[in-house]
């Protein structure tokens, strides 16, 4: 057992992908409850605000094949305590367009589906409020942000630095509305055997569930048991829990068979959460060299009404760069929309945008590289907490990716490099992500055969999770990959939180390693260091943040460097390379998170050129409700990824140094691209996406 | 979704006789674009009668160097085809620029043709739309309407829409002074390109002027003789439909346009052909000046909406760079 590191690190094949390219893993939909299912659909709501005034299910219910139509005249009663869109059925009261008005339950999800169209159902409703403005009279301070962050934070007299400083930006940068379109939508199939629920379903964390189905249908932990060993991509949407679950359960113990809901793609605009537009000023002043004297960084944005997801937008600004006088505010609209939840790096990717538009904008105010401007702005130490840095390489990470993307010797000047009638040019922005730990337990089994049975609720929602921890279990325990047999997915295994925060592999990754030091021990202790015929059982874990959290302020780092071309006829844009550099601690699987950082900056380039959620003032609803119209970036959109990541040693942020990869990729990528895109055109779009309207208004011709 | 009945027939003229009876039913091509609007409840049949089979699926030679398509052809097979390719360019352009590989196996020449707007209220029936439930309003005149139409819409009274005809090759077809073969319960006729799809008028609902049950059996390509070309510029780099579209074809003889033929898509309720600036360009020299000052013509009449007028200087740019390209290097 002294053979470490001899797996972390190298680029171990997927041992889920045979099973995957086979079709044999199943997901959610494709598990075998045991007996025949039934199917749900949902009437959902057309209003955005108002109160059902009549709900007639009489001519669904006598269709043959339906089995029940559930409404709030008819439907269980949940425990109370259910937040946000989860009182499913519960009042006649509507909050947003898509809220699930009535439930049907068929033999078939066909005649499920036509079951639906003969709900009749009317309202008495109020005009939809969907519009967000910086302007409106509502807007509210809440109380924290996300994942606790405070609301503002205030250092110096920033209004006093900017007023006295040589050169100053202030600009107003916007994005709109996301919406997260994992490959596969969510899916809950429920069984009830008497008063224990049995769910498969595609979430990111089974525990987290089972929380909430415990509360809303007042049970006892053990009763219930959310199983998910395999989920098709989730991005936040799948991290808490949605309707969906609560729909499943409920439908299946009225009909008193297994029941499947799985959302159509249009109901992933209703019903799984988005992420808020945000709408964000952001101030910079500084001396004539380039240094900050003040960041300002102002951001409004929307929640809904039966829901406070107060997104940490400018949170990365309190962290990215040093200076005296600094700002942060977070002011929130309650809007008739549905539930905004998480999505890939929740904060830094809006933020981001905003925070390293702006930077690149002072720099050529300022006459002055933007990689320069960048390590001019270096802190030494976490300029709001005043903290030491665990590890800190973004300077590195700026003077890698300058050096093989071929930064060196570019032109300052925006619109004056071209190849036939494309411009080009190329564009910087830093990347940063916080490093958290969350608690997790695990138990390791030893069989007397010398193979090794690892457990642990974590989940792989497409990440390599089942690869990755694979390989930390083999060397924690220092036997080969095919001596340990994984399971994550279920919770009945041992706590751990869900996939999110990119902390899976520090937490479950850590749980593991510090119970396989508790395995040896034990093993030495009491064992003489051999395994015991009879086998061993260890249970460990880790309780949440690392010791050293108090004391170090812990991010990973990275840098994007982008060529965009511009078609100068058409406003087409074209990204035909990319170069991403990381100092994100141990990389576990080389191949894996190659993935996760390509993944990242690709969704990343979506955002800047492609994805948004266009919402109707008037009708209130999201019109390009699916995927023919809600752009998502294509192969042919994202060039060549270099994609690069630096050795860094952090003995502070977990056992084994790793600061977690799944989001750091799309934080400041948008930006990178928007940056590019200023410097190809001249042209600087300060509202993502960047369209080839937008082309044509900034030249003022459309 | 309502419930049908699906239908096939022995032959062509089985297959009208079928749906003659049938007045709301439907034939049905490659489904990729009427079982969508099936089962968002926008298109309601109660029969599909399906034709896939039962039209050609060949691509013939016409005596005059045309080609007859037959109804049935997959989008893939005719962008595919070697005669189309050497003598078709835009068309076979236009398809690939269409869709996905996987849409366009399916999706038939028929079906392309008969497609029906993308416009997101159209295919929303929560929504008021005039060309789905006549009479409820235009939401798009007011709502969304990005990529909705700058020439021919119908901007007030209860005709009000302003769509946009979604198909690229519909676009080529109409550069190429296609013509379509219709085959209804009176026997066969012929309908040319640009007698085929209608502007909203008065009547957004229908799309073309072909009756219930006539079946399209094949399209007539009349020989080109000149090079062609098809650009399209959409919000991404592939499978998006166009924002605008252009089918060029242009002869220049001693430095003068001799002929040319160009269509505009994404513009209007059907493929719009330029026929005021082909009017401008005829005999006049084959520069810059003379490609923009005919665009300019052709798009005088461009009536943009709140959220779309980056359209008019798109059309335009896209005109005059595709004729540049054409003339400069015709391959
Ligand atoms: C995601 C997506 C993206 C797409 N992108 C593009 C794009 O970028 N560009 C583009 O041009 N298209 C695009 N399409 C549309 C696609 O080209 C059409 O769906 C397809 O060509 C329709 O052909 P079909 O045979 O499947 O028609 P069907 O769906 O079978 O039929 C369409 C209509 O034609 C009628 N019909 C079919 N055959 C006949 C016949 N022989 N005679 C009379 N009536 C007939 C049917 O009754 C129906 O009304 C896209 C489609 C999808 C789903
Ligand atoms: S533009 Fe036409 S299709 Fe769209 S909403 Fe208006 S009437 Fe309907």
């Amino acid at each position: 057992m002294t053979t470490m590191d001899r797996l972390v690190g190298a680029g171990v094949a997927r041992i889920d992908g045979p099973a995957k390219v086979r079709g044999t893993a199943p997901y959610a939909y494709e598990q075998d409850p045991g007996e025949p299912i039934c199917h749900v659909a949902v009437v959902q709501s057309t209003v955005n605000r108002g109160r059902i005034s009549r709900l007639d299910p009489s001519r669904a219910e006598a269709m043959p094949g339906v089995l029940a139509v559930l409404t709030p005249a008819n439907a269980p009663r949940l425990g109370h305590g259910l937040a946000s869109d989860l009182p499913v059925l519960q009042s006649l009261d509507v909050h947003y367009q898509g809220q699930i008005v009535a439930v049907v339950v068929a033999e078939t999800s066909e005649i499920a589906r036509a079951a639906v169209g003969a709900v009749a159902v009317e309202y008495s409703a109020q005009g939809p409020d969907v519009v967000l403005s910086a302007e409106r009279p509502d807007l509210y301070a809440p109380d924290k942000l996300m994942a606790g962050f405070e609301t503002d934070s205030v250092i110096g007299d920033v209004d006093g630095a900017l007023a006295s400083a040589a050169v100053t930006v202030d600009a107003t940068y916007s994005t709109p509305t996301q919406h997260n379109n994992p490959i596969e939508m969510h899916t809950s199939m429920a069984r009830w055997d008497g008063d224990r629920l049995t769910m498969w379903d595609a979430n990111q964390g089974p525990h987290t569930i089972v929380n909430d189905l415990v509360a809303a249908f007042e049970l006892e932990r053990d009763q219930v048991r959310v199983i998910s060993p395999y989920v098709g991509g989730a991005f936040g949407s799948k991290a808490f829990t949605h309707p969906n679950q609560i729909v499943a359960a409920m439908a299946a113990r009225v009909v008193g068979r297994t029941v499947v809901f799985e959302l159509s793609r249009q109901q992933m605009f209703s019903l799984v959460g988005h992420r808020t537009p945000t709408i964000q000023r952001v101030r910079l002043g500084a001396d004539a060299d380039g240094r900050l004297t003040a960041i300002s960084h102002e951001v409004v944005e929307h929640t809904s009404r039966i829901n406070e997801f107060a997104e940490q937008t400018a949170t990365p600004t309190r962290v990215l760069y040093a200076a005296p006088h600094r700002r942060t505010t977070h002011r929130l609209a309650r809007l008739d929309v549905p539930p905004p939840t998480i999505m890939r790096a929740p904060g830094e990717t809006p933020g981001m945008f905003a925070l390293e538009s702006a930077m690149d904008e002072l720099a050529h105010q300022l006459g002055l590289d933007p990689v320069e401007l960048r390590i001019r702005n270096e802190p030494a130490r976490d300029p709001e907490r005043d903290l030491p840095w665990s590890s800190r390489n973004l300077v590195a990470c700026l003077r890698t990716g300058a050096e093989r993307f071929g930064w060196a010797g570019r032109d300052l000047a925006p619109g004056v490099r071209a190849d036939g009638r494309w411009l080009i040019g190329t564009g910087v922005a830093a990347a940063t992500y916080p490093t958290r730990r969350r608690r997790a337990e695990c138990r390791i089994t030893g069989h007397g055969d010398g193979r090794w049975t690892v457990e642990i609720d974590g989940s792989d929602i497409g990440t390599g999770a089942w690869t990755a921890l694979t390989q930390v279990a083999a060397d924690a325990l220092g036997v080969g990959l095919d001596a340990v047999e994984l399971r994550i997915g279920d919770s009945a295994l041992p706590f751990a939180g869900g996939a999110g925060g990119s902390t899976g592999m520090t937490s479950w990754g850590s749980a593991i390693v510090l119970t396989a030091r508790d395995v040896r021990r034990e093993l030495d202790e009491k064992h003489g260091g051999v395994l015991p015929p009879r086998g061993i059982v260890v249970k460990g874990g880790v309780p949440g943040e690392s010791p050293h959290a108090s004391d170090w302020s812990m991010h990973a780092f990275g840098a994007h460097f982008v060529e965009v071309r511009v078609d100068r006829d058409t406003g087409e844009v074209r990204l035909p390379r990319a170069t991403s550099v990381y100092a994100a601690g141990t990389i576990v699987n080389a191949r894996t998170a190659r993935s996760q950082f390509l993944g990242g900056f690709s969704m990343g380039v979506s955002m800047a050129l492609h994805e948004e959620s266009v919402a109707d003032a008037r009708l209130g609803h999201y019109v390009n409700h699916d995927l023919a119209g809600y752009h998502i970036a294509t192969n042919a959109d994202i060039g060549e990824l270099d994609v690069h990541w630096l050795e860094e040693d952090d003995p502070y942020v977990n056992e084994l140094g790793m600061k977690g990869i799944g989001e750091i990729g799309i934080t400041g990528a948008a930006a990178a691209v928007a940056n590019a895109y200023w410097h190809a055109t001249g042209l600087r779009v300060r509202d993502l996406p960047i369209t080839p309207d937008k082309y044509f208004r900034e030249l003022g011709a459309g | 979704m309502r419930e049908f009945r699906y239908e096939r027939a022995a032959d062509p003229a089985a297959a009208v006789a079928l749906l003659a009876a049938e007045p709301e039913g439907a034939f049905l091509g490659g489904g990729t674009n009427l079982v969508d609007l099936m089962k968002l409840g926008v298109a309601t049949p109660d029969v599909l009668v399906d034709v896939r089979r039962l039209t050609s699926a060949e691509i013939t030679d016409l005596p005059d160097g045309g080609l007859r398509i037959g109804a049935a052809v997959p989008n893939a097979d005719l962008a595919a085809d070697r005669r189309v390719r050497e003598r078709f360019p835009v068309l076979s352009q236009a398809l690939l620029a269409g869709a996905s590989g996987q849409l366009r196996n399916r999706a038939t020449t028929g079906g392309n043709l008969l497609q029906r707007t993308r416009c997101p209220y159209f295919t929303d029936v929560t929504t008021p739309c005039n060309k789905r439930a006549p009479g409820s309003g235009c939401s798009a005149l007011e709502g969304v309407h990005r990529n909705h139409a700058i020439l021919g819409p119908t901007l007030e009274g209860p005709g009000t829409c302003v769509a946009t005809h979604p198909s690229d090759m519909a676009v080529a077809l109409a550069a190429l002074d296609a013509s379509v073969r219709v085959l209804g319960a009176d026997g066969e006729r012929v309908v040319p390109m640009s007698g085929l799809h209608r502007l909203p008028g008065d009547d957004p609902s229908r799309d073309t002027t072909l009756r219930h049950g006539e079946l399209i059996t094949a399209i007539d390509l009349p020989a080109l003789g000149m090079p062609s070309r098809y650009r399209k510029v959409r919000d991404r780099a592939s499978f998006a439909f166009a924002l605008v579209s252009v089918a060029a074809a242009v002869r220049v003889v001693d430095g003068v346009v001799d002929d040319v033929r160009l269509a505009l898509g994404g513009v209007a309720h059907r493929p719009w052909r330029a026929t005021v600036a082909e009017e401008a360009l005829r005999g006049r020299p084959a520069t810059e000046e003379s490609f923009a000052a005919a665009a300019g013509a052709e798009l005088a009449a461009a009536v943009p909406l709140r959220d779309n007028a980056f359209k008019v200087p798109l059309a335009r740019n896209l005109v005059v760079r595709t004729l540049l390209q054409l003339t400069e290097d015709p391959r």
